[in-house]
């Protein structure tokens, strides 16, 4: 069994098992952080971005104005933005049977790897995990074409002179492989690979192995999956939560008993606390309301965001903001806002009971209900007639590279008055921020990430007591930046497998045995005997049958004319001599020399003219050729031995 | 020989209190429990008493699975959790789990409110009810518990309707509950995966009934109240507050937009609102079409169906009333019938199966005066329409199904005997299956057959699978030899010498030496090259050897030649062979004792 590791970024994974028959793709993750090195996408004409210095090298060698431009002291790349796309050449994309999908957040590089690639195998996800997924593809298709940009730079991708430019450019790898987004075409074909599977659902793959999804608690939808064949099992977790927001909770029983736990999603914020993140960002966004600010919320349309409104909706009338409006701007924001009510399956206890009222699940339909939420596709159309100031806005993209949110940016960054509050944990807000500079605007990072901690997943993997855990090698130091806190990583024993991307692992597994089935009537045919007390054995000579994997055994009489004669079994035991020599008496045998040797003993027949030599672990018979006498001896030496 | 068996406790042959046991591997499984709309009386419940005479419900049972919310499914539940006593888990789909309280309150209203039924279940009862209620989703496989796995698939028919795959070891059965295999205005069609059940428990509500097409019943429907509405005439529509309601819901609303018509619809009782509601958080359970707009446009939202008050039911003018149950045996509905009746100007429409005693039942067979309530008798003027628009499979459907689940014996349910043994011929006709018509309280056997599942090791498999070659064909047989070990509950499949190894028992070598004279007047070599042309022509297909150390060997068996003492030609071979060679042994002896043919060299 080899885990081929196509991600290095252990939150977005992407990784292909090889078990069995089957190859598996786990999660198809697409590393976004790699816009950070573009120039924003502005939604109108941005004249402190189109004024921006082109870069030229320090001694004037390179020139290269056209397609870095500088600002603030960094360098940035004026074309539309790429994406760090899974490594496609570690192994051959055309040959994986299935891809897995845990959450919508890590299905983002789909279309990447089931077009152009010859996939012709079948995407596994929830129904909620495909829905919003789609609607986050959709809002970057649509982000990206919303504002062509004509260039293309690729120059400053040349090996040569990449390396002469500034952090954090010259360190980017592989930028060779980066790719634009993918268009609505490919997105649509992408989806339609997709089959839906419900939580705990089972399903074959080839009869092979069985897979199974289980709810993980991180989003709607989302799921941890379990690999298996009746004697192997793997576990892989990927983005699970164990605090209490709106999915169903996490099913950690059902990882017990893995051979090997492939982990990765963890918290990207180990030392923030959710809850209290949660709270700083409503007491920072009512300071700034008050004193007449603006707050931006750049977020993603789906997930943390339902948290948000619903922590608004109960905060809102106590902080005395009944007044303020609430955006939400979005091409999606709708679909989200809609969906997210339509899923009871998917949510927790607290929601579902709310659905048998019949109650819409999450507090945000009130919000709208009551106008203090609105939602718009764009800042252009009813949205700019109807905005009003102080107000809340949530957009995207959390990259602060393109979206609606570019346009508040060059709208508020001017005023200390305005907040900009991150809730997102995917981007280094320095970086986001970079482009912005210098920026009057007060910026407050609360960033929100419920996934797993150290803490809670060394718990987790005591419970479940996994034999092997393989995880991103991030996880197994502590983070560069707080070198000295051996609490953040894992510390397991035996220890755990790091990889990094493009690391192929040969998990250790031993595969001892596979399930076959005996047919009826071939069951009712065999005769066990007792052996040991408790212990059985019977000896089986059957057809084999293998078809689709699966293994079945026939009884040998349907099958006639290419009967092989089955062998004759192993022996095992001892003959003892006096009960033996019973026996011989009883067939007429009488005449017996008994020798006493170092072994054992030797019979004499004398009136037969033959020796059988008794030992512990043997039994010899020299006879004439007297083929009715030997049978005879042979029937009565078999009687004292067990057969296998 | 393992059995399966089945035992409806109410819809054996008959329609109403759905409640069907079965046993199988061991377990016992309550499958819905109904009451019956055509009685009044204990009848109206299971006979629980079937099982409570040999000790508690909560006891005999493993599970109770609910197939869907409708009451002749889940009427008597809180009566048997509550009153007769159950503690165990009961199952049914989130849909089923959110509406079913509702209507069983309103149940409980008719009855002890306005009938004034005392001995009845409360709503505390119903409560309690369902919080012993587990939800279940579509495709999961729960686990009730090591052995008893049950999983939901889509049957259409209502809002939350499921079928359920029962499964222990490697037997199983699958109950319908009532299924639709066409997919209509506002659910999908019923679906299920080649699950070969050994048994499949079908309802049969149409089993002699193949219906037209749904476009023809749906234009007809649409223009016979087009043609009341027309001549002034109100049309009354007795329906269910879920279900077939919110279809014609959709249908008139969208015929009435289209034809611009103006007189208004009404939906009776406070539930429409709270029903619409249902349909627009449980979206995901409705047909394609609706999912895929729903956010641009809700079907659950109607412009044209209005609220209805009682008062309205004696305004002049044509209207369309859709008022509750369906059935016409009490409630808002019947009212509406004893006011409009009178009037052949009106119409009802009915548009589902009635259950015998009720009045719909009877006005459907053409009853024309009716005994009420204190020997007051109706005349019964409107006109009366039947339209099948309840979404039951039809014969075409039922024998769908079972092309789709390929079942091993059939068991049929929820229908009437007479239509039931129509079908029962057709389905043994046409799939050579057993088909079962069990009556209430008749048990129906079935012995299934299964197979053993055994672990066999890695290295025999792999062993006899390479004995076929490099490349085995997989569709060739392989014959296997191996040894069984059973210890407590594992079974293991191991080669002798394994299971000799993992016994911790000693090998027992039985060898055999046989003196076969013969008269070769040759030299000692020259016997021994003999036999062995000689055996090289006779045993084709055998590794036989002419070893330097002056012995032949055919496979492991050992041949020496040595003369006697007193006469050169008589030669005496010493033959040696263990007991696993003891076939060739014996054959090569029995062959080697009749001489060479003289013309060896």
């Amino acid at each position: 069994m080899k885990l081929y590791c196509l991600s290095g970024h252990p939150t977005l994974p992407c990784n292909v098992l090889k078990f069995k028959s089957t190859t598996i793709m786990l999660d198809c993750g697409l590393d976004t952080t790699s816009v950070l090195n573009f120039l924003p996408l502005p939604l109108v004409h941005s004249p402190r971005l189109s004024k921006l210095p082109g870069w030229v090298s320090k001694d004037g060698t390179v020139n290269l104005e056209k397609e870095l431009k500088e600002c603030a002291g960094r360098v940035f790349v004026d074309s539309q933005p790429e994406f760090c796309l899974p490594e496609r050449e570690l192994l051959d994309l055309s040959t994986i049977d299935v891809i897995l999908i845990s959450n919508y957040h890590c299905m983002m590089a789909l279309p990447y790897i089931t077009e152009h690639t010859g996939f012709t195998g079948t995407v596994y996800a929830t129904e909620p995990t495909l829905q919003i997924g789609r609607l986050l593809m959709e809002e970057l298709v649509n982000f990206m074409e919303r504002v062509p940009k004509a260039q293309s730079a690729t120059c400053w991708k040349n090996k040569e002179i990449q390396r002469m430019l500034p952090g954090p450019l010259k360190d980017a790898v592989d930028v060779w492989t980066w790719k634009r987004c993918y268009s609505m075409q490919e997105v649509n074909s992408a989806l339609s690979k997709v089959q839906l599977v419900g939580y705990s659902q089972k399903v074959e793959l080839f009869g092979a192995v069985q897979i199974s999804p289980l709810s993980s608690g991180y989003s709607l939808g989302s799921s941890n999956w379990i690999i298996q064949s009746h004697h192997e099992k793997v576990s892989y977790v990927s983005g699970s939560s164990l605090l209490t927001t709106h999915p169903q909770p996490m099913d950690q029983s059902s990882l017990k008993n893995s051979d090997v736990l492939i982990l990765t999603g963890l918290t990207q914020m180990p030392t923030a606390n959710p809850d209290g993140m949660l709270g700083e960002f409503c007491s920072n966004l009512a300071m700034t309301i008050r004193a007449g600010g603006n707050v931006l919320v750049p977020c993603y349309s789906s997930g943390v965001i339902y948290d948000l409104l619903e922590c608004l909706y109960q905060f809102i009338e106590s902080a005395s903001l009944g007044t303020t409006p609430f955006y939400f701007i979005s091409p999606v924001a709708n679909s989200s806002l809609e969906f997210s009510q339509i899923f009871a399956e998917w949510l927790c206890h607290n929601k579902q009971t709310k659905v048998y009222l019949p109650e819409p699940p999450f507090p945000h339909a009130e919000l709208i209900q009551t106008n203090k939420l609105k939602h718009y596709p764009s800042i252009h159309g009813d949205f700019s007639s109807e905005f009003r100031q102080p107000c809340v806005v949530f957009t995207g993209h959390p990259s602060l590279r393109f979206g609606d949110v570019v346009h508040f940016m060059e709208l508020w960054g001017k005023s200390s008055l305005n907040t900009i509050i991150f809730t997102e944990p995917d981007f280094s807000y320095l970086d986001a921020l970079a482009p912005y500079q210098p920026l009057a605007m007060k910026c407050v990072y609360c960033p929100i990430d419920t996934r797993l901690n150290f803490h809670q997943v060394s718990k987790l993997l005591k419970e479940v007591q996994p034999v092997h855990v393989v995880c991103p090698e991030q996880y197994t130091q502590p983070p560069l930046t707080q070198s000295h806190r051996s609490d953040l990583m894992l510390e397991l024993q035996p220890p755990p497998m790091p990889y990094r991307r493009c690391s192929v692992l040969n998990l250790p597994f031993r595969r001892r045995y596979e399930r076959v089935y005996i047919l009826p009537e071939l069951a009712n045919s065999l005769v066990p005997s007792e052996i040991k007390p408790g212990i059985s054995v019977a000896t089986v000579s059957a057809v084999l049958h293998s078809k689709d994997n699966k293994h079945t055994l026939q009884s040998t009489n349907v099958f006639l004319p290419c009967l092989v004669l089955a062998p004759k079994p192993l022996l095992s035991g001892a003959v003892p001599l006096e009960a033996f020599l019973a026996t011989l008496q009883k067939h007429g045998i009488t005449e017996v020399k008994v020798e006493e040797t170092a072994d054992g003993h030797i019979l004499h027949l004398q009136a037969e003219d033959t020796l059988i030599q008794l030992e512990e672990d043997g039994t010899h018979i020299v006879c004439d050729n007297n083929e009715p006498l030997r049978t005879t001896l042979r029937d009565l030496v078999l009687r004292f031995l067990q057969k296998l | 020989m393992p059995e399966i068996k089945v035992t409806p406790l109410g819809a054996g042959q008959d329609v109403g209190r759905s409640c069907i046991l079965v046993s199988i591997g061991g377990k016992n499984i309550m499958l819905d429990c109904g009451m019956h709309m055509g009685y009044n009386d204990d009848r109206r419940f299971p006979d629980f008493s079937y099982i409570t005479q040999n000790g508690r419900l909560t006891d005999f049972l493993d599970c109770v699975i609910i197939s869907h919310f409708h009451l002749d499914h889940c009427g008597a539940l809180p009566y048997m959790s509550e009153m007769v006593g159950y503690d165990g888990p009961i199952y049914m789909t989130h849909p089923t789990k959110a509406i079913c309280p509702i209507l069983l309150e309103d149940f409980r209203k008719i009855t002890v409110d306005k009938k004034g039924e005392t001995n009845f279940f409360t709503s505390q009862m119903i409560k309690d009810c369902m919080k012993k209620v587990i939800p279940l989703n579509l495709h999961q496989t729960v686990q009730v518990d090591d052995e008893l796995e049950i999983k939901a698939y889509y049957a259409g028919h209502v809002l939350g309707a499921a079928m359920v795959h029962i499964k222990v070891g490697s037997e199983s059965v699958v109950y319908t509950g009532d299924y639709n295999m066409t997919p209509d205005r506002h659910l999908g069609a019923a679906w299920i995966d080649k699950c070969r059940p050994d048994i499949l428990i079908s309802e049969s509500t149409y089993a002699t009934t193949i219906r037209d097409s749904k476009r023809c019943r749906e234009r007809d429907f649409l223009k016979k109240v087009h043609e009341t509405i027309e001549r002034g005439g109100k049309v009354l529509i007795p329906v269910f507050a879920l279900g077939r309601a919110q279809e014609l819901c959709i249908l008139l609303e969208t015929f009435w937009e289209r034809m611009n018509l103006k007189a208004p619809i009404y939906f009776s009782t406070g539930l429409t609102e709270k029903a619409n509601h249902y349909y627009k958080l449980f979206i995901t359970w409705t047909n394609q079409k609706i999912r895929k707009t729903f956010v641009q446009r809700n079907m659950f939202e109607f412009k044209h169906i209005k609220a209805f008050d009682r008062s309205y039911a004696d305004n002049p003018g044509p209207m369309v009333v859709f008022a509750t149950p369906g059935m016409l045996h009490a409630g808002q509905s019947l009212q509406i019938f004893k006011k409009w009746a009178g009037n052949e100007k009106n119409m009802v429409i009915m548009p589902g199966y009635c259950v015998q005693g009720t009045i719909g039942h009877k006005i459907l067979n053409g009853q024309r005066k009716l005994e009420m309530e204190g020997r007051a008798t109706l005349d019964v003027k409107l006109q009366v329409e039947y339209m099948s628009f309840s979404a039951h499979a039809d014969a075409k459907g039922i024998m769908q199904l079972i092309r789709m689940a390929e079942p091993r014996n059939m068991v049929l349910v929820h229908g009437e005997a007479v239509k039931m043994e129509f079908l029962k011929g057709k389905i043994e006709q046409e799939f050579s299956i057993d088909c079962y018509m069990p009556a209430n309280g008749e048990t129906i056997t079935v012995t299934t057959n299964p197979s053993v599942p055994v672990d066999i090791s890695l290295n025999l498999l792999k062993r006899e699978m390479a004995l076929g070659g490099p490349l085995p064909d997989p569709k060739k047989p392989r014959t296997m030899h191996g040894t069984l070990i059973m210890k407590e509950n594992s079974l293991k499949l191991v080669s002798s010498e394994q299971a000799l190894k993992e016994l911790g028992l000693n090998e027992h070598q039985l060898r055999f030496t046989c003196r076969v004279q013969l008269q070769d007047p040759h030299s000692d070599p020259d016997t021994l090259h003999r036999i062995y042309t000689h055996l090289k022509s006779v045993l084709k297909g055998y590794t036989i050897q002419h070893l330097p150390d002056g012995t032949v060997m055919v496979e492991s068996i050992v041949i020496k030649v040595s003369s006697s003492a007193e006469d050169t030609n008589t030669k005496v071979l010493l033959l040696s062979w263990s007991y696993q060679d003891e076939d060739l042994g014996s054959f090569l002896s029995t062959l080697l004792k009749k001489g060479l043919p003289s013309g060896l060299c």
